[in-house]
């Protein structure tokens, strides 16, 4: 089990699944375009990852494209933080 | 020539996407006044001739949109103080009109002070950024209008969301954000598409607790929500508690346009000297500030309106009910009847149409995945034989679709997502 995007997912789920929303959350499920996070609301999933892994996403790579699933978000921070 | 055909081509491309997403939005025109009986031609431009309905998707709460002492009041308006002011407020576009306006607002709303805007959008575009910097933090339910959305959006404060409703979260949330120098709850009174009403009651003690401040968009509550229609915060017993509320004149208050920031002085100041929509737009024209003060007077004057408002809305949610539609619960007259899935609210909205009701479908993105519904709004405009024909005609088209008496899974079960 991947423990980063185990972390991602939980967060994802406890942070934008509302209550009695039965959507299932994979690593591979579509978030943004998929209607589960918005990309407003993708500003505390960016301040969460920047806290926990101790890192900076610079704007201009916190694109909706790169934040649209676990595996996504996963890989970009590893970008930042290789052994996370 | 600088507009391409390679541009045009595109543009034309990304319409017709709209076209097959099915989210291309087209106008309906209406051939008479606003009010509960109006005449539709839809489709337009074809030769249909306009067809009688009733309206059940006006925001014309209070039924004060074509009412004749507020006609009569707006060509006084025309008469006195003319039809433009070719200005902006700051320069040569105030007149006593304008701030007796304002004044009337905020002894209504119970706050310090009001400045009007062109509109409520342009008063959510401008009032972030007027009052708010990047030491701050703006916390705003998930649900809040898009014109809220894009007013944080021009604002250097932080942005953060909570959960619909969710106090638990909210309070969360605050307490993520005590090391900024401001922190503004933001939230609508009534939810637009779904109609329930913010915890006004719980956000204010949140507010006090971690030291926050209070904006409400109460654009679908002021007239109506509460004992004397001032609106969420009369509901829920905060009124004076409420930092900033922005409401419009364009929904029960007469439904013609301009809307204002109502709230504590200070902030109230900050957006006349900063906010850039009332900086650099046109006044609103005095006809409709002659308009809204007569709409005021009457508002103040009786809840007559409200009252019956109040009654149709009960009548309404119980016929719904009773026939065995699925709605979403609440007490304003915002009732959406869902039916989860896109293309099922649209032919249900036609049918409705064709049966002499007129009520919009909503679906994705307007609405969440899977949340398609028809939302009805009720008037004071509405008369009892109104509300029983459209009753009769969602029963009809409800047995067409055979989904009387069934709920949200079953719905689902039968028509997908």
């Amino acid at each position: 089990m991947d423990e980063l995007m185990k972390t991602i997912r939980e967060y994802v789920i406890r942070e934008y699944i509302e209550e009695g929303d039965d959507r299932e959350v994979t690593d591979t499920t579509p978030l943004i375009s998929g209607g589960i996070v918005d990309s407003f609301s993708m500003v505390s999933l960016k301040r969460f990852l920047e806290r926990k892994y101790q890192i900076q996403i610079p704007d201009a790579q916190a694109t909706p494209e790169a934040f649209d699933s676990v595996t996504k978000i996963a890989e970009l921070v590893r970008r930042f933080k290789p052994d996370a | 020539m600088a507009y391409s055909a390679k541009a045009r081509e595109s543009y034309q491309k990304e319409l017709q996407a709209l076209r097959d997403a099915g989210l291309f939005k087209e106008e309906r025109y209406i051939h008479a006044p606003q009010g509960a009986d109006i005449e539709v031609e839809f489709p337009v431009g074809q030769g249909v001739p306009p067809r009688k309905v009733i309206n059940m998707c006006a925001n014309n709460y209070l039924g004060l949109s074509s009412h004749p002492e507020v006609i009569a009041a707006a060509h006084a308006g025309l008469d006195h103080r003319g039809y433009g002011v070719s200005s902006v407020r700051f320069i040569c576009g105030t007149q006593d009109i304008h701030r007796e306006l304002e004044v009337k607002l905020t002894e209504f709303l119970g706050t310090e002070d009001t400045l009007l805007f062109p509109s409520c959008m342009d008063a959510n575009a401008g009032v972030f950024e007027a009052v708010l910097s990047d030491q701050d933090v703006m916390i705003s339910d998930r649900l809040v209008h898009a014109s809220i959305v894009d007013g944080m959006r021009l604002c250097k404060a932080m942005q953060d969301t909570f959960k619909h409703s969710d106090m638990g979260h909210l309070e969360e949330k605050l307490q993520e954000h005590q090391d900024k120098r401001y922190r503004m709850i933001i939230t609508d009174g009534v939810f637009s598409m779904d109609g329930d009403l913010a915890r006004l009651d719980v956000i204010v003690e949140l507010a006090e607790k971690y030291d926050a401040m209070v904006f409400v968009d109460d654009s679908h509550a002021t007239g109506f929500i509460g004992k004397t229609g001032r609106g969420v915060h009369e509901h829920c017993g905060v009124m004076g508690k409420i930092d900033i509320i922005t409401t419009t004149l364009g929904k029960a208050l007469g439904g013609a346009s301009g809307g204002c920031v109502s709230g504590r002085r200070e902030l109230v100041e900050m957006c006349r000297q900063r906010a850039r929509p009332y900086l650099f737009s046109n006044s609103v024209a005095p006809v409709i500030v002659a308009g809204a003060l007569k709409v005021m007077e009457l508002v103040t004057r009786s809840t007559e309106r409200r009252d019956k408002l109040e009654a149709n809305t009960v009548f309404w949610r119980r016929g719904l009910k009773g026939i065995g539609l699925d709605i979403k619960d609440g007490d304003s007259p915002i009732v959406p009847v869902m039916l989860y899935n896109a293309k099922l609210a649209q032919d249900f909205a036609r049918d409705l149409f064709g049966e002499g009701i007129y009520a919009v479908g909503f679906f994705f993105p307007v609405v969440p995945k899977a949340q398609a519904r028809i939302r009805t709004q009720l008037s004071a405009a509405h008369e009892r034989h109104h509300l029983e024909k459209a009753l009769e005609a969602f029963r009809k088209v409800g047995e067409k679709y055979g989904i009387l008496g069934l709920g949200k899974n079953q719905i689902i079960e039968k028509y997908g997502l």
